[in-house]
């Protein structure tokens, strides 16, 4: 059962990205991989002003993750809590997981030929903190919600 | 080893505290302090352990050997460097006198030392980028109020309404700043934004006008217009507190709703509907006056008008309005003390000729590109040396090849910041300043509704050998005999000697990373405002007595700015989040997500042209073309194009920045010494280029 998700309130996100760096200076990512995404529509008039919202994207830590059944070495894994997470020292680097996946989550890091991906900074869930995005989402506009609390 | 310290982020010049998580001489993790940010950074503040990892910073002092810019570098100790800089300034001050050297750092709470050492040297010449920056917006706050730009706080989270000109501060942003903004959007507060283009801040806005560009002064004309008219200011604050209110009454006669609205090119109903909603919203309405308003050449009358609006609301000490910065004193505090106080006055008149031939602008920091004349003519006298710390002025100024022509009547030019700058590579020594999370800075003082005192912590050991500020003009300084003016051998003790008459020890900031004056927000009796303003009259001067003195009318009659010629745009440019100007533009996290600069044009503009979205087109300025791709959108107007400043980059060493995008001040040919006579800021927006589709687009896509 999954446990968590992250939900992003559009209306105070301004589209700075600094998630996105947030996260790949947390996990000490080279140029490359990155984790999570934000994107918008083009622009549009509503009521003579143009707008569009922002939206927020990382890996959707599925239920069933075809990820977790692909993978050869049993690499990808789903936790209690629901989270998919990559076990570094097992992973062989062969991105079948990125393959199988519907988005191609998984990202390739050069530096370590490993898969890397969104694990809700699982580490820091573990020690009581908030995932790297949340914590230093410039407006606040990142929330981990408990699927309870949804 | 963990250990965690309390610091100041250094990515860009907004200085957000940060606490730094360090093991083993790494870092680890980096978070907005959450006293003040509640964790929030930016992109680029969690991008700046990339930057100490990046070897493409200068790594060591290097002295010039080919030719300027040549890019012919040896790499020297810093007893060598230090050395070599120490006799050349010798060899300046005996031909020349010391006045023929020169400093600019970038302003704010650390110009101390750069400014301490001019003046130690015997020199008056001390400069910033101001003049490229909010010296307008300064200025025009001076004449009206007595108090410049950082005299007051905008308390935007309890506002009603924020009314921006070309301020895009979601983009060129501030976190704790952002974050008053939504937090007034969300509850219910109205934001108008008015620009050239639609931006990051438009597309939350409750209003938004897209206007011609030049026209800001003119909207904000007719907004006063229309507002006396319909007797929706606060008559009893500007009665009470207020010169001029009549002749400005007269004034702005002419300047009604309609003719606003043909003049911007924008509807008639909007401004009436705006005026009734900060009729309305008064006096929690906030006029921002603007931040980089160096611009067109009635900015500073623009900025003006603004801050005139936020008088006539009656919005000063209110909450939601203007509230007064407080200092030290304001809490019955003392500050900490500076170098500057130690140092004694220059007795030479500036170069720039600030305060002299021009009486209308203030001393402190003077305007930087006046000195380039004085280099050029020898007039009043020779500038011979110039020592640039963390500022790059090929970046920030207009017309690069003018400053170069200029500079090389120098004889020593030095370079001290973290990164290669476009100067630096111009210049003759590079002394490589460490980075922020590497280097400790002095203490500084942060006036505000709780006034506070805050400093920067070395998180880590340096990476590279390279030194820190305090480090470098201490070493300069001692060269030079000038010891006594820099009392300290470590930064402890320089902090220790600043912390002194405060009765704070550096204990106190363990706790927070900071100190604050007070508990709650310090607000001055809204009645008892008399005195406060320090304009000759003590009040809020709306016809200037200064401005007068000096010959010049408090409000310009407004002249409509040129049309761009046929085939020709008025070239505009901003800012993205992602990117500190050129600072960051080399950074590899940063750059992985913006890598270069688009041109925005107008999507009927373009098609006219038979441009489409991703072309490559040529963007020309008397003999300079830049080569970039064109981004095709409705949401700016027709006779302007749009870049994000900073790229264009041409230092070898900079692999990732190396010609990457445009350059907007290279474009700026000829526009050096064009500023607003008034403001004495540059008129960055005062020029028109040509553009086309570049010969440079494959014609068909060949595959062998
Ligand atoms: S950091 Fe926050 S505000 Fe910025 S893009 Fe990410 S979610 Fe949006
Ligand atoms: S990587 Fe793809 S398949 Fe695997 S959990 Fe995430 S979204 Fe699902
Ligand atoms: S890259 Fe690693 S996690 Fe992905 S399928 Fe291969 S072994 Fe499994
Ligand atoms: S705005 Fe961003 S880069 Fe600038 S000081 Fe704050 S966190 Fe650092």
């Amino acid at each position: 059962m999954n446990t968590y998700t992250l939900y992003l309130n559009s209306k105070r996100c301004i589209g700075c990205h600094g998630c996105v760096v947030h996260c790949k200076a947390n996990k000490g990512l080279p140029v490359g991989p990155i984790l999570c995404e934000i994107s918008h529509e083009r622009l549009k008039s509503v009521r003579g002003v143009p707008k569009t919202e922002f939206k927020f994207r990382s890996c959707y830590h599925c239920e069933d993750p075809f990820c977790v059944t692909i993978c050869p070495t049993g690499a990808m894994k789903k936790r209690e809590d629901g989270i998919v997470y990559v076990d570094a020292p097992t992973c062989i680097g062969c991105m079948a997981c990125a393959g199988a996946c519907p988005w191609g989550i998984p990202q390739h890091n050069p530096e370590t030929n490993k898969a890397v991906k969104c694990d809700y900074c699982m580490d820091r869930l573990d020690a009581g903190l908030q995932p790297a995005c949340v914590t230093k989402c410039t407006t606040h506009a990142l929330k981990l919600m408990t699927m309870k609390e949804i | 080893m963990k250990k965690s310290v309390w610091s100041m982020c250094g990515m860009c010049t907004v200085r957000c505290p940060i606490r730094v998580e360090v093991e083993d001489n790494t870092v680890t993790w980096l978070e907005g302090n959450q006293h003040i940010l509640k964790g929030a950074l930016c992109a680029k503040g969690s991008a700046g352990p990339a930057l100490v990892a990046d070897k493409e910073r200068p790594q060591q002092p290097l002295i010039r050997r080919g030719g300027r810019g040549a890019g012919r570098w040896e790499a020297v100790s810093w007893e060598f460097a230090l050395d070599y800089i120490a006799d050349k300034l010798k060899t300046i001050i005996d031909r020349h006198g010391p006045e023929a050297i020169m400093a600019s750092s970038r302003g704010g709470p650390f110009q101390d030392l750069v400014k301490a050492f001019t003046h130690a040297l015997g020199s008056p010449n001390y400069t910033d980028h101001d003049s490229a920056c909010g010296r307008n917006v300064h200025h025009a706050s001076i004449s009206l109020f007595g108090l410049g730009r950082k005299g007051f706080i905008y308390d935007i989270k309890n506002a009603k309404h924020l009314v921006l000109f070309g301020r895009n501060i979601l983009a060129s942003l501030r976190p704790a700043e952002v974050n008053q903004v939504m937090d007034m959007l969300d509850k219910g507060g109205r934001l108008t934004y008015v620009d050239v283009r639609q931006t990051l801040t438009g597309i939350k806005a409750t209003n938004f006008f897209q206007v011609r560009p030049g026209t800001d002064y003119a909207l904000a004309l007719a907004l006063i217009h229309e507002i006396i008219k319909a007797d929706g200011y606060d008559a009893e604050f500007v009665e009470r507190y207020t010169t001029g209110f009549d002749e400005l009454a007269y004034f702005v006669e002419n300047y009604s709703a309609e003719w606003a609205a043909k003049e911007c090119g924008i509807k008639v109903k909007d401004i009436h509907e705006l005026v009734g909603q900060l009729i309305a919203d008064r006096p929690k309405v906030v006029f921002h006056p603007g931040w980089m308003l160096s611009r067109y050449n009635d900015s500073f009358y623009a900025s003006r008008a603004l801050n005139c609006l936020n008088a006539l609301m009656g919005n000063i000490e209110v909450e939601g309005g203007l509230i007064f910065a407080k200092g030290a004193g304001d809490c019955g505090g003392k500050g900490p003390r500076s170098l500057t106080e130690l140092s004694p006055k220059p007795t030479a008149k500036r170069a720039d000729g600030v305060g002299d031939v021009y009486k209308q602008f203030e001393k402190g920091p003077g305007l930087f590109h006046l000195f380039y004349k004085a280099m050029a003519t020898a007039q009043p006298y020779p500038i011979k040396g110039i020592i640039c710390v963390r500022h790059d002025p090929f970046s920030c100024f207009p017309d690069p090849q003018a400053q170069k022509e200029a500079l090389d009547n120098c004889d020593l030019i030095v370079s001290i910041d973290t990164h290669y700058s476009e100067f630096g590579w111009y210049a003759d020594v590079i002394l490589p300043e460490s980075t922020y999370l590497e280097r400790d800075s002095m203490i500084a003082l942060q006036k505000g509704m709780k006034p506070r005192m805050i400093m920067r912590s070395k998180a880590i050991e340096t990476q590279a050998d390279t030194l820190c500020l305090c480090t470098i003009i201490k070493g300069l300084a001692t060269r030079l005999g000038l010891d006594q003016y820099f009392p300290f051998n470590t930064v402890r003790e320089l902090w220790e000697w600043q912390l002194e008459p405060t009765g704070f020890t550096l204990a106190d900031f363990e706790k927070k990373g900071f100190v604050e004056y007070a508990d709650k927000p310090v607000l001055y009796d809204r009645d008892k405002l008399e005195g406060k303003f320090k304009t000759p009259s003590g009040k809020i001067e709306i016809i200037s007595q200064k401005l007068d003195e000096w010959g010049f009318p408090s409000w310009k009659p407004y002249e409509s700015p040129a049309k761009p010629p046929k085939g020709q745009y008025r070239l505009v440019f901003g800012r993205s989040p992602l990117h500190a100007h050129s600072h960051t533009i080399n950074n590899p996290l940063l750059n992985e997500l913006m890598p270069q600069n688009t041109l925005w044009i107008n999507t009927r503009e373009g098609g006219k042209m038979g441009i489409a979205e991703g072309d490559l087109v040529d963007v020309i300025s008397g003999d300079v073309t830049s080569v970039v791709i064109a981004k095709l959108t409705d949401f700016i107007h027709p006779e302007a194009v749009y870049t994000v400043h900073g790229f264009g980059r041409q230092i070898p060493l900079q692999t990732r920045a190396y010609h990457a995008g445009m350059s907007d001040q290279k474009l700026m040919k000829g526009q050096l010494q064009n500023m607003d006579p008034v403001g004495g800021g540059l008129n960055l927006c005062e020029t028109f280029v040509a553009v086309r589709k570049s010969s440079k687009n494959h014609q068909r896509k060949r595959e062998l």
